[in-house]
């Protein structure tokens, strides 16, 4: 036989042989694909961010077709809007979500907060915080290095004289933030309602707290006293307002001696 | 005997597939940032490495018995392909777990120089210290070393990009710069086992 021809023959012969067999063995062996799971990750955001508590959107998107959690409202960047498209497919009833922002509840900007040395290592929150817990005076304060920043999908979060601060425009309350930060000091927020925030994490004494910033919270009692509402209380020298009880009626902000409670605006 | 041990040294340390040869780069770049994906990877690899070199190495001979020597690379790459692919279709219905950890680097192996290296090595023998030509048991013994060896270079270098996470890198050098160098950095230092088959008295 002509050897081109031969040559030609064996090698379409060795193609055609696996492609069958590929063929065969894909229909012998084919998986059935859970449809439900693949509309779901579709309507999903993709941001993957954990913010639902499983292993990202498709984790998600498992757990709701196999009805191992029915609550279609735990997809925090997703809003309302991705609930209800959820319910829609699920046959359930859409979870009401109130959209939230992450807010760094620390005010220590490089003018307030006193600094005890001066860091020069690698720039990371983790490892700056692991060295006398920062060059801050105030162990409970924003380390300023940014690692929220990197942490956060979305590019909400900017560094501002020393501390971060988050875009609420831009937030859309996954969590990244909030499980990175090493001084645990940012929380959620509702984001389409007023509200106050007391933006100082500080448990020290109150005149220990004075020498370290000038805008900490020095644990008066005065908001908790004045506030209408009864949202405010104490943690260990700090206060923490309530946001589910607090209307913003704006008298613990005039109380507080110190500048560290502040009304949270209105975001959409 | 003398010669498997031989051989195992040579694939693992001083004929390292990644690191001397420089075949199985891009996994190699773009795999290693996580020491658990990097091993994953690594196990795919050897796994394919194997099976391929068990269905290429006879047919080889076939090819060579009618004068069809010069279509080894088009055939084997088919043969791999294919092989890849049902062993993928094969995970997925009975090891579904496998194939998770797996993902997408059971499809990437399909095209991985390193792979098609190796059963290509395995016929040409040119490990350049061999006198005999490899038997079937010597090839897949080979084949074992060969991804031995870029599991070996895999986990090193994921240890090292843990490291590289941490470093002050200047602006020009971030990201791919920068692990190049301390690839070839790593690559280096695997010149040190240079003449270690030959000290040990293996050939």
């Amino acid at each position: 036989m002509n050897p081109i021809v031969f040559a030609v023959l064996l090698v379409s012969g060795i193609g055609l042989l696996a492609g069958l067999l590929l063929a065969v063995l894909s229909k012998i062996m084919a998986v059935p694909v859970d449809e439900k799971a693949e509309a779901l990750e579709e309507i999903l955001p993709g941001a993957n961010c954990g913010a639902c508590g499983f292993s990202g959107c498709s984790g998600y998107a498992a757990a709701l077709s196999k009805g191992e959690t029915k609550n279609t409202g735990l997809c925090a960047p997703g809003g309302n809007e991705v609930s209800k498209k959820v319910a829609e497919i699920m046959g359930l009833e859409a979870g009401n979500i109130e959209p939230m922002t992450a807010v760094v509840f620390c005010q220590g900007q490089t003018d307030k907060a006193v600094k005890k040395m001066v860091y020069e290592g690698v720039a990371s929150c983790k490892l700056a915080s692991q060295l006398f817990g920062g060059e801050k005076e105030c162990m409970y304060g924003c380390v300023g290095l940014g690692d929220c920043v990197r942490a956060c999908p979305y590019s909400a979060i900017m560094l501002c004289e020393g501390v971060a601060v988050v875009n609420p425009s831009l937030c859309r309350a996954c969590k990244m933030c909030v499980n990175t930060c090493p001084k645990g000091i940012i929380g959620l927020v509702p984001k389409s309602r007023a509200s106050a925030a007391v933006l100082c994490k500080n448990h020290d004494k109150g005149a220990l707290t004075r020498k370290e910033c000038a805008a900490g919270c020095i644990g008066c009692t005065k908001c908790v006293k004045t506030c209408p509402e009864e949202a405010i209380s104490m943690d260990k020298n700090a206060a923490v307002v309530d946001p589910a009880k607090c209307t913003a009626c704006g008298a613990c902000h005039e109380a507080c001696p110190t500048g560290a409670i502040r009304l949270l605006t209105v975001h959409n | 005997m003398k010669f498997y041990i031989a051989l195992l040294v040579m694939g693992i340390l001083t004929q390292n597939f990644v690191l001397s040869k420089f075949l199985g780069i891009c996994p190699f770049l773009g795999v290693s940032k996580k020491l658990k994906t990097a091993v994953g990877m690594s196990a795919a690899v050897i796994f394919v490495m194997l099976l391929s070199t068990a269905v290429t190495f006879p047919l080889n001979s076939l090819l060579e018995a009618n004068g069809l020597g010069y279509l080894q690379t088009i055939v084997f790459i088919l043969v791999i392909a294919a092989l890849v692919q049902i062993v993928e279709i094969v995970l997925k219905k009975y090891v579904k777990s496998l194939y998770n950890a797996l993902g997408i680097y059971l499809p990437l192996i399909t095209t991985n120089c390193a792979v098609l290296g190796v059963v290509i090595l395995n016929i040409d023998n040119i490990t350049g210290y061999a006198a005999q030509h490899y038997g079937f048991g010597h090839a897949m013994v080979n084949s074992f070393a060969a991804g031995a060896g870029f599991m070996l270079a895999m986990v090193i270098f994921a240890g090292v990009r843990s490291k590289l996470e941490t470093a002050d890198v200047p602006k020009g050098l971030k990201g791919l710069p920068i692990t190049l160098v301390a690839a070839s950095i790593v690559s280096l230092s695997f010149l040190g086992f240079a003449g270690l088959v030959e000290g040990l008295g293996l050939l």
